[in-house]
């Protein structure tokens, strides 16, 4: 059956609280999801007290300040600090979004950080990406074309260009998958929103050559009919994007072909 | 996630897995086209029953009897079952994971529908023909 709870060793206890510095005016407590493989130990929630005002204003720059003064066993991915990496996704005040594009004064209360849902942690705010990466290449996210280039690029005209608008923008962060019910309890076969968006980023371009051997792939009860038109990796993507769409148009495709 | 944590199946194997089962299709598609009939017969199911609320045996019975809602009725009750069947499949697929449990729903759901269909018809043409 889907796990409805959580097992017994994976629920948070309460953590440690780091305290503000005595006279610190402007204070946002971070309430962080902890795990350590090293102790065996339940994961931990814990707290700290930011000082914001000599704090940057995006989620980001308070955990990167955590890590550089409270404390450096905080572990979490980032790189580009501009959302186009797709490094910091994580679930901010209950939503799955990237860290550096989300502002602290978003959220009112507590700020409460937890990895990506639903997939193994490698330590604290660090989920195991390798299954829905080698689900990424299950996919053959590359152009495929039998006709041998010409002397210059695969024109495409304006029109065909612009079907590739809303596909090309995803950044693999993976906010979506992981906020989709149908992901979560089935994973392991379901392809989920990020994965089938970027397939149909294949199917639409006009250059490939392979969109027939491309649908016969995902023509599968769980690698895409999983899919039940949920929308929750419409509404948590950071980039603006709309994978139920993507998916909608294949499945659309399927119909087309039969 | 697939298989155990300790397997040493390469990632991309584990991915891959038996390979796409080339169906799906149909069952989406027959999931729709279901839903889409049982919009007027539903409809026309409501307003049967409200217009005839509060009539004896020996009306309903003598309406039941005329071939358009014999039909009609017959119509509804097989596509409601098959609508719930295709729903009720995809509810076990989405979250019953053992192999023997799932299969053995998995068989029984349409033997089920099957069942009540036929209970469903005959009492029809019971209530229609043998009053």
């Amino acid at each position: 059956m889907a796990e409805l709870t959580l097992p017994a060793n994976s629920k948070p206890t309460t953590g440690k609280l780091w305290k503000a510095p005595a006279g610190t005016k402007n204070i946002k407590t971070f309430q962080i999801y902890r795990w350590d493989p090293d102790t065996g130990a339940n994961p931990r929630i814990d707290s700290y007290e930011v000082d914001m005002d000599a704090c940057g204003p995006m989620i980001l720059d308070a955990i990167i300040k955590i890590k550089n003064e409270i404390d450096s066993t905080l572990t979490f991915r980032r790189s580009c600090r501009e959302g186009v990496c797709g490094s910091c996704a994580m679930n901010i005040d209950g939503t799955n979004t990237l860290a550096c594009t989300k502002f602290t004064s978003e959220v009112k209360g507590d700020v409460k950080i937890y990895p990506l849902p639903h997939m193994p942690v490698v330590k604290d705010l660090v989920p195991d990406l390798n299954h829905i990466f080698a689900q990424y290449e299950t996919i053959e996210p590359w152009l495929k074309s039998d006709t041998p280039p010409g002397t210059r690029e695969r024109l495409q005209s304006p029109a065909e260009r612009a079907k590739l608008d809303g596909l090309w923008e995803c950044i693999l962060c993976f906010s979506c998958s992981t906020s989709c019910p149908s992901y979560w309890w089935n994973g392991d076969r379901y392809l989920g929103p990020a994965i089938l968006l970027q397939a149909y980023r294949f199917i639409a371009d006009s250059r490939d050559e392979a969109t027939g051997e491309r649908l016969d792939n995902l023509e599968d009860p769980f690698r895409l009919y999983r899919c039940h038109t949920i929308m929750n990796c419409t509404k948590t993507c950071p980039k603006g994007l709309n994978p139920a769409k993507a998916i909608g148009e294949i499945k659309k495709l399927m119909v087309e072909r039969r | 996630m697939s298989g155990p944590e300790n397997s040493l199946r390469s990632r991309l194997g584990r991915a891959r897995g038996l390979g796409s089962a080339h169906e799906g299709v149909h069952h989406w598609w027959a999931q729709r086209m279901s839903a889409l009939a049982l919009i007027p017969l539903s409809l026309w199911l409501v307003a049967s029953l409200v217009c005839n609320a509060g009539a004896d045996y020996a009306v309903v019975s003598a309406w039941l009897s005329g071939p358009f809602t014999l039909g009609a009725l017959g119509l509804t009750i097989l596509i409601t079952v098959y609508h719930a069947v295709l729903g009720l499949q995809v509810v076990v697929e989405d979250y019953i994971h053992g192999q023997p449990t799932k299969l053995i729903l998995l068989i029984l759901l349409p033997m089920g529908g099957v069942a009540l269909v036929v209970a469903a018809i005959v009492s029809l043409l019971v209530i229609a023909f043998a009053g």
